[in-house]
């Protein structure tokens, strides 16, 4: 009987600490968007999101070059991140043992931990420094390189999720083994794919570091892929560390609208990986 | 224990009146045809490796066209491996080989100018777990082999004429017929099988292999698929795999019996059964191992 007591005891004691630890693990990002949401949401307006950032002393003004910024450089960065790093993923997936998969796989997770100050580094020393100039362009390739490795690793373990049954039962069929690949194993995979994608757009569109001597950042309108580019962490970066009310007043805004972002681009990655029959995976 | 004799007399695991005429006639009285049946597979000294080990050795059989043959055994004898290496699965394990020859219909397969797509194309196979491909209607799933298979399609009418006959022949076509754009995932394990029998019959293949196809499945489901399995083998030649010695019974014309990799005997059903000439099947079959 005792015995029995006790063990009630304990389990209830260990699920009320994982009840503790769940709710602990939501504190930050509640807690980051009701400070955003109280400090931000009034600087933000219509004007906000159309106009130029104006003069200190001069009232209103946007960021409507920052975040069109930030919009083109997620872009560069997806067109040179995606591709690779979904091409590589499908060949550690499918060639899981050959000496490059190896190699592969480990600077992979290498490349995963490095500070993202090192890809700008590197963005800076291959595209900066040869052309002499900041651009748009360096910026977007550093935050692609640090695309690569995540939608690659992502990749992977989404296709490896995918039973060799299917594989097998395509092969059975006749498929040819690209074929089995890339309409039975990937498009099975596809929603966690896309997913990872999704993720590592999110998790890039955020990063100030790799930007700092890459885009640079400008105060004017430029959609051009060869001049420095405006891009909202640096914006809220430059604000923040001003010394005006009103500037903190619009990086509060910058920073809401940022994190808005990344919160959209993860609400859509939840909706892709329904299905379209709405059927988990086995 | 299951006496030699007895095989025959052990009723299927479920109540009579499910148990159709069929499968009882079938169970006692073996095909008349058999002996003058043509071969349709035929392997000779045929090996099969993993890395260095042999899962098949040196195995000759000569299976005939138009029937169903039972390959059984006890776990890990290399049923399935044997089964691989008539459509050329095998070699799609990595450090696989296969020694020997094997001729389907009078084709080698493992010929040097001969692809194992081709071979495939020619040679179903149905898997021990339902293998419905997850993100496909169930109309897309049957005509999965045709789409990449575009001669036979074209000979063949309609891609709904096609999926409906093979619906048909799968026996699942009442079942389906009106969720045929629905997910292949909503049917149940049994049906997932016919719909992966079906599959397999689109492309009209001449040889249908079929490796322990009710092991995952409920008696009732069992039993239709046996059933379907006796059906087919009026117009395709049937491989079946089956860790279940009753239901060799039940369905094959010719059952063979493999030990460690060897082929220790191939028979007609009711002779394996009754009268096994080797002292190894008799002690299999009345349950003494295995």
């Amino acid at each position: 009987m005792t015995n029995a007591r006790s063990r009630h005891l304990v389990s209830g004691a260990m699920i009320g600490l994982t009840y503790l630890a769940a709710a602990l693990a939501t504190l930050p990002l509640l807690f980051i968007l009701f400070h955003l949401l109280v400090k931000g949401a009034s600087s933000i307006s219509l004007a906000f999101f159309t106009h130029m950032p104006r003069p200190v002393g001069e009232p209103g003004g946007g960021m409507a070059n920052a975040i069109v910024g930030t919009l083109i450089l997620i872009g560069i960065a997806s067109a040179i991140g995606l591709p690779i790093g979904i091409g590589a993923g499908l060949h550690l997936a499918e060639k899981k043992t050959t000496p490059l998969a190896h190699t592969a796989r480990f600077l992979a997770d290498v490349l995963n931990g490095l500070p993202s100050i090192v890809m700008g580094i590197f963005a800076w020393e291959v595209l900066v420094r040869p052309i002499g100039h900041f651009s748009a362009l360096a910026g977007g390739v550093a935050l692609g390189a640090m695309m690569i490795p995540l939608v690659t690793r992502t990749t992977e373990e989404m296709l490896l999720v995918v039973p060799t049954s299917l594989r097998e039962a395509a092969l059975a069929l006749g498929y040819p083994k690209w074929r089995t690949s890339i309409s039975v194993v990937l498009r099975t995979a596809l929603a966690g794919i896309v997913t990872g994608a999704l993720v590592a757009v999110a998790r890039i569109a955020g990063e100030t570091a790799p930007l700092l001597f890459t885009a640079l950042g400008n105060q004017f309108w430029s959609t051009s892929f060869r001049e420095p580019i405006a891009a909202l962490p640096l914006q809220i970066f430059t604000y923040a560390t001003n010394a005006y009310d009103e500037l903190h007043r619009l990086a509060w805004a910058g920073a809401l609208v940022l994190i808005s972002i990344v919160l959209v681009i993860s609400l859509a990655a939840r909706f892709v990986t329904r299905s379209r029959f709405g059927a988990p995976v086995d | 224990m299951l006496q030699s004799t007895e095989v025959f007399r052990a009723k299927p695991p479920l109540p009579p009146r499910l148990v159709t005429p069929v499968v009882q006639v079938r169970a006692s009285e073996p095909s008349a045809s058999q002996d003058e049946a043509r071969p349709c597979i035929v392997a000779s000294h045929l090996s099969a490796f993993f890395g260095q080990t042999a899962a098949v050795k040196d195995v000759s059989i000569s299976i005939p066209q138009n029937a169903v043959t039972a390959i059984i055994g006890p776990s890990g004898c290399g049923k399935s491996t044997l089964l691989r290496c008539f459509n050329r699965m095998h070699e799609t394990v990595p450090h696989a080989r296969v020694e020997g020859s094997v001729e389907i219909l009078g084709s080698p397969i493992y010929g040097d100018d001969t692809s194992p797509i081709a071979v495939r194309r020619h040679v179903g196979m149905v898997f021990q777990r339902p293998t419905p491909f997850p993100t496909m209607s169930i109309r897309a799933n049957v005509a999965a082999g045709l789409r990449v298979d575009s001669k036979s399609h074209a000979m063949r009418g309609t891609t709904s004429e096609i999926v409906e006959e093979a619906l048909q022949r799968a026996g699942l076509w009442a079942e389906v017929k009106d969720q045929l754009d629905e997910s292949a995932m909503a049917l149940s394990g049994g049906q997932q099988q016919r719909l992966c029998i079906a599959r397999a019959l689109a492309t009209r293949p001449r040889v249908i292999l079929l490796d322990e196809p009710t092991a995952s499945l409920d008696p009732l489901s069992s039993q239709k698929v046996e059933e379907l399995v006796y059906e087919l083998r009026k117009t395709v030649t049937v491989v079946i795999v089956t860790h279940n010695m009753q239901q060799a019974a039940r369905v094959s014309d010719g059952t063979a019996f493999l030990l460690m990799g060897e082929l220790i005997e191939f028979a007609s059903t009711r002779e394996l059964f009754t009268a096994p000439k080797d002292p190894r099947t008799e002690s299999y079959i009345t349950g003494r191992f295995g």
